[in-house]
């Protein structure tokens, strides 16, 4: 294992030579271990593991067909609470794609070299998380044949979308997400299908990703357009992720309703994705590292890092929950007070809330130690907590609605089976794409890992190959 | 120079190293040759000006794809909403005209439209800065003369190409052999069309 040089106790210097990747690789043995996986027999775990998910897969198309054939009816939503579990779950699974591209765009244009071991899942991770987060809003149209009337397409009822609404703007917002990360991810892949097919033990596989890869060759000018091209995505994809979660935001902020008409909710709403995304990739590195003996190139420094993300985004979203409580009371509006404290804090989903305080304000400040952010274990545990506090979250939010101005329209929501079902269905969706990533893609960026290695560099007439600068990396 | 049955591509050279291509590659260039690529398993820094290739027009055209976006969003939004200068809507064709009056509220309301602007801008952007790349590239291509050499299928993993194509002014199959092998490759061979 490499040499843990990670700094005790604070100190705000960068980190002098992070191992980012561990043990004694070579550009040969990284290739080898990354597209190994895929030219290896299907791991026994692999089939048992996706069998489960595929199955969980099923609960989402039971569902999903009911309601198409019954009607939204079969949900819990209704006046006043007209949005539920679809709402929820839709922010909730947008929130975790945000960390795919926070890694693969910002660390990158941050020159973060331990973006790189994480990015390629990370970044699948987005994309299956945007899926199933599309499927809501697709779903909750209750005849969802028709759900081309959102795009903006000259028609024979010479009608245009409202172009003033949120959620419209959702429309654009998430669209262009999914096709941007679908994009930045293909294109990353690219060199590594090139990668995969020349290492292809037959002719089907060789073909296979062979076309994948587009003929991928490597030439020094098609890197340098790469690069340019890579580099421009991560410029465009950094604000293009602020704008969809404070899009997603403004859903709720827009509304004139107690709870929601606030200008905090774009900054914590970005920052709660980010948190809630974080989570997600350990949740899902953990296991990877395990199960594919990957420890060499998703290092403890890797998940260190992440937690650190975590803690401090975490404190972030806890701060909106303070200037949230604050705000409504100093609005000195009772309307606001009164759904802060009656409905919020101390109203029918009251536990809810001291929950959410619980898992998303309390719980990651066990961060702050070392110890903790170095065991797996506690990582995986801690970051569970997360997601469901962050889940939490967008359920408080929601419940706003419960409580209007008058008391007369108050009612109060409960989610059905089928909300429930559709729910636990996408985890279905989300996991067997995953699982079918993972065998079948390099979850691993390879050429931008063999760029770690100190051996990928030009060096100068004098210079003996000197192993000790292997913290350098993409900076061009 | 003899007709040579089987028609030659050009002449590709194998380095081990990153350090070695770059030499190699700037030798080549100050050596006269032009038609020439190398190729790598990962961006060698600046080895595309050691071979002799310009800055990529890339970013130039990703801007004015974003301009494209932002203008198609501006007049989709405003036109259709009935928030252009009035002068301009009898111009508009009825499919494209569709203002909503809502509790009296101004129709060009352009700051309701820059999500839209905003989203578009950043779509049509990325979309020709990948296949703006991809296409002057030339991707995708299946097929390419360097796949007939077995070895070059090393260039993903850990080894460097450069080859001199047949096409260079310069190129005679025995001259640019000698001077591959000057170069101290690992090995030099002749790619078959």
């Amino acid at each position: 294992m490499a040499t843990d040089v990670s700094t005790k106790g604070p100190d705000l210097r960068p980190d002098p030579q992070p191992p980012m990747v561990g043990g004694h690789h070579s550009f040969d043995s990284m290739t080898e271990k990354i597209t190994g996986v895929i030219f290896a027999a299907t791991p026994k775990g692999w089939i048992v593991g996706f069998a489960i998910a595929f199955m969980i897969l099923q609960v989402l198309l039971v569902s999903v067909t009911y309601l198409i054939y019954e009607g939204i009816g079969i949900w819990g939503v209704n006046i006043p609470v007209g949005w539920g579990f679809d709402i929820v779950n839709f922010v909730w699974w947008i929130g975790i794609g945000h960390a795919g591209t926070l890694i693969s765009a910002i660390l990158l244009l941050f020159n973060q070299t331990w973006r790189t071991s994480i990015n390629r899942f990370a970044e699948a991770m987005t994309l299956f998380a945007v899926a199933c987060a599309g499927l809501y809003p697709l779903a909750h149209m209750g005849r969802p044949w028709f759900a081309y009337w959102l795009l903006p397409y000259p028609n024979t009822m010479q009608l245009w979308p409202q172009f003033r609404s949120p959620l419209e703007w959702d429309v654009f917002a998430v669209s262009t997400y999914f096709s941007v990360s679908l994009m930045y991810w293909y294109i990353g892949l690219v060199p590594d299908f090139a990668s995969v097919r020349d290492r292809a033990p037959n002719q089907l596989l060789r073909m296979i990703y062979g076309v994948l890869s587009l003929g991928w060759r490597g030439g020094s000018m098609h890197w340098h357009r790469y690069e340019t091209a890579y580099l421009m995505l991560a410029g465009l994809s950094t604000p293009l992720v602020l704008s969809v979660h404070t899009i997603i935001s403004f859903d709720f902020a827009v509304a004139n309703l107690p709870g929601w008409h606030a200008t905090i909710f774009p900054p914590y709403f970005v920052a709660g994705a980010v948190y809630s995304g974080f989570a997600m990739v350990i949740n899902l590195a953990v296991p990877i590292r395990h199960f594919y003996g990957m420890k060499d190139f998703i290092t403890d420094k890797h998940l260190d890092n992440m937690a650190k993300v975590m803690l401090a985004t975490g404190l972030m979203v806890f701060y909106g929950y303070g200037v949230e409580a604050f705000m409504a009371y100093y609005s000195a509006n009772e309307f606001e007070r009164d759904l802060m404290m009656k409905n919020r804090v101390f109203g029918p989903y009251g536990y809810f809330y001291f929950a959410l305080i619980f898992c998303n304000g309390l719980m990651s400040q066990v961060l702050w130690f070392q110890r903790v952010r170095s065991n797996e274990a506690a990582l995986f545990v801690i970051s569970l907590v997360v997601n469901v506090g962050m889940w939490l979250e967008r359920f408080v939010i929601l419940m706003s609605l419960q409580r209007d101005f008058l008391p007369s329209s108050w009612g109060q929501y409960s989610p059905t089976f089928w909300d429930i079902s559709t729910y636990i269905g996408t985890f279905g969706l989300f996991l067997s794409l995953l699982f079918l990533f993972c065998r079948v893609l390099p979850m691993i960026s390879i050429a931008e890992m063999t760029h770690l290695l100190p051996e990928s560099h030009v060096h100068s007439h004098k210079d003996s190959h000197d192993h000790s600068d292997s913290a350098h990396g993409g900076s061009h | 120079m003899d007709a040579p049955k089987v028609k030659i591509y050009g002449l590709v050279a194998e380095f081990e190293t990153p350090t070695q291509i770059v030499d190699a590659a700037n030798q080549a260039r100050e050596a006269g040759y032009t038609a020439m690529e190398a190729y790598s398993p990962f961006p060698v820094m600046d080895l595309h000006e050691a071979v002799g290739f310009k800055r990529t027009m890339l970013p130039t055209l990703a801007f004015f794809g974003g301009l494209t976006g932002f203008l198609t969003a501006f007049s989709l939004t405003t036109f259709t909403s009935g928030g252009a200068p009035s002068f301009i809507n009898p111009f508009l064709p009825d499919w494209f005209y569709y203002p909503l009056n809502i509790g009296g509220r101004p129709l060009n309301s352009w700051p309701a439209f820059i999500p839209p602007e905003f989203e578009l801008t950043v779509l049509f952007a990325s979309i020709t800065s990948v296949f703006g790349m991809l296409l002057l590239n030339g991707y995708p291509r299946l097929y390419h003369p360097l796949f007939n050499v077995p070895r070059f299928s090393r260039v993903t993993t850990d080894r460097f190409f450069l080859c001199i194509e047949a096409k260079d002014s310069k190129f005679d199959l025995q001259g640019t052999k000698q001077f591959l092998e000057g170069l101290q490759p690992y090995e030099v061979s002749e790619v078959p069309e």
